[in-house]
């Protein structure tokens, strides 16, 4: 469904939680006590999308030469208005180059020019329940992946309490609630020429075309 | 030329320094002189339209890196933060209770000035606006191994100072040749405690232009700070933290709780 609304754009910052799904938290487990880990994560594990990362709903989004596909890191993010309060809801896709270590920042990965899908359609919060929407993914047409958010590790508001304690969302922020895995441990794969698709009841589908870096 | 923006008489001014004052450069203010103490000093970046992105270098000198036991990295550490760590000149920032460890951390932060994509070293400075010190707190209690330098120990609220001046690029290249020959010097409750030289980063500003532009195209009023040399220390609920580089400033910072 259409609306006549200007597309939705992000204006703050975009901050996004890894290891927020219970497949892949447990699928990590037995080496989160090993190195370089030593643990498992106490607070929230974050990561920011930089502002050159942001790519409208409709765009082609540019597979850098150096690899062959790309993740698909379907999301439902929740949109910040004054004093931190949560307004809105959008889909988002967290396009990473893929990568198996989480030991360090991952800004190569996922700071890449255009390796954030936006959503069109922000809506408010107040028709949404964060905890139980279902995403579903898909490539070229074909259903790849479901991702539950009754299945996180920190639900939406435990994930907000405990990211607030040491940090404060501005007006405009955007918080990405999490993407989960395969059952391999992987995310869904992007190819140049690949269609992929994120939607969700309700949502105006978020839909990017991966292709090639011009020569 | 120094730039400042600061708060003054209800409202937010543009100021440059001239003669040990602040000259205000706007209407209805243009030409009103003010005592540095008069004023709030705020960070010293042009809003822009949206999201700045902010790079920060971690393990950028050899002898920092030394100093945490690890090795000099291979490709540029790298960290981001989100704008609301930033505060300026003069500021409080917050020192959690019950922390053992909160170290500063002098930093030279250079003001991206024209879009900068694919750039190369040889052409980096072309794209560089200006100078200025960061001073980016890390509380080493709260560090993880998971995106590690991970956002509770950098990405708190008031926790980067900033400022006071942003130095046109154009001044530092005239009178040192560049941003890599420039000492930097910490100060806590006036007694030194770092010392160091931008000449002994890991990887130089050119480097750290061509490696970021190779994959993320920068905006001006982007950031990149650019690591810390050896000497940090714990500070605690009311020292005064003076973070200095030649030719750029003294940012002073007081711990709060």
């Amino acid at each position: 469904m259409k609306n006549n609304l200007k597309p939705y754009w992000p204006i703050g910052t975009v901050y996004g939680a890894l290891l927020n799904f219970k497949r892949e938290w447990d699928l990590r487990a037995p080496q989160m006590p090993e190195a370089p880990y030593k643990g498992a994560p106490k607070a929230p594990v974050l990561f920011i999308k930089t502002a050159n990362t942001f790519t409208a709903s409709g765009n082609n989004i540019v597979i850098p030469s150096n690899v062959a596909e790309v993740d698909v890191g379907a999301n439902l993010a929740w949109i910040f208005g004054a004093n931190a309060s949560v307004v809105a809801c959008v889909l988002v896709n967290d396009v990473s180059i893929p990568h198996e270590s989480y030991y360090r920042p991952p800004v190569k990965f996922k700071c890449v020019d255009g390796f954030l899908g936006v959503g069109a359609q922000a809506k408010s919060v107040a028709e949404v329940q964060a905890d139980v929407v279902v995403l579903t993914v898909k490539v070229n047409g074909q259903s790849v992946q479901s991702v539950n958010y009754a299945d996180t590790v920190r639900a939406s508001q435990k994930l907000l309490a405990d990211i607030s304690e040491f940090m404060t969302f501005q007006e405009g922020d955007l918080l990405l609630l999490g993407s989960d895995c395969l059952p391999d441990g992987k995310r869904p794969r992007a190819k140049m020429g690949d269609m992929v698709e994120i939607s969700a009841p309700g949502f105006e589908s978020l839909v990017n075309q991966f292709v090639g870096a011009a020569a | 030329m120094k730039h400042a923006r600061i708060a003054w008489a209800g409202a937010v001014h543009e100021a440059v320094e001239s003669n040990r004052e602040l000259l205000l450069t706007r209407s209805p203010w243009a030409g009103k002189r003010l005592k540095f103490d008069e004023v709030v000093w705020l960070p010293p970046l042009a809003p822009v339209p949206q999201a700045r992105t902010i790079l920060a270098l971690g393990l950028n000198y050899a002898d920092h890196a030394k100093e945490l036991a690890f090795k000099a990295p291979e490709e540029p550490l790298v960290f981001v933060k989100g704008e609301a760590a930033l505060i300026g000149h003069k500021a409080l920032t917050r020192r959690p209770q019950g922390v053992t460890h909160m170290h500063y951390e002098c930093e030279l932060a250079v003001v991206i000035g024209r879009t900068a994509r694919h750039v190369k070293k040889e052409n980096a400075y072309d794209y560089v606006g200006g100078y200025t010190v960061a001073n980016d707190y890390a509380i080493r209690d709260y560090l993880e191994n998971w995106y590690r330098p991970n956002f509770r120990v950098k990405n708190r609220d008031t926790c980067t100072p900033i400022g006071p001046w942003l130095v046109d690029a154009k001044d530092i290249h005239e009178a040192f040749g560049g941003p890599m020959n420039l000492s930097l010097q910490t100060t806590v409750n006036g007694k030194v405690t770092q010392s160091g030289h931008t000449r002994d980063m890991i990887f130089d500003v050119p480097t750290l232009i061509e490696y970021f532009s190779a994959f993320m195209t920068l905006q001006p009023g982007d950031l990149i700070l650019t690591g810390t040399p050896d000497g940090v220390v714990n500070c605690e609920v009311g020292d005064v933290i003076v973070t200095s580089i030649e030719g750029v400033g003294d940012l002073i910072n007081t711990l709060g709780e």
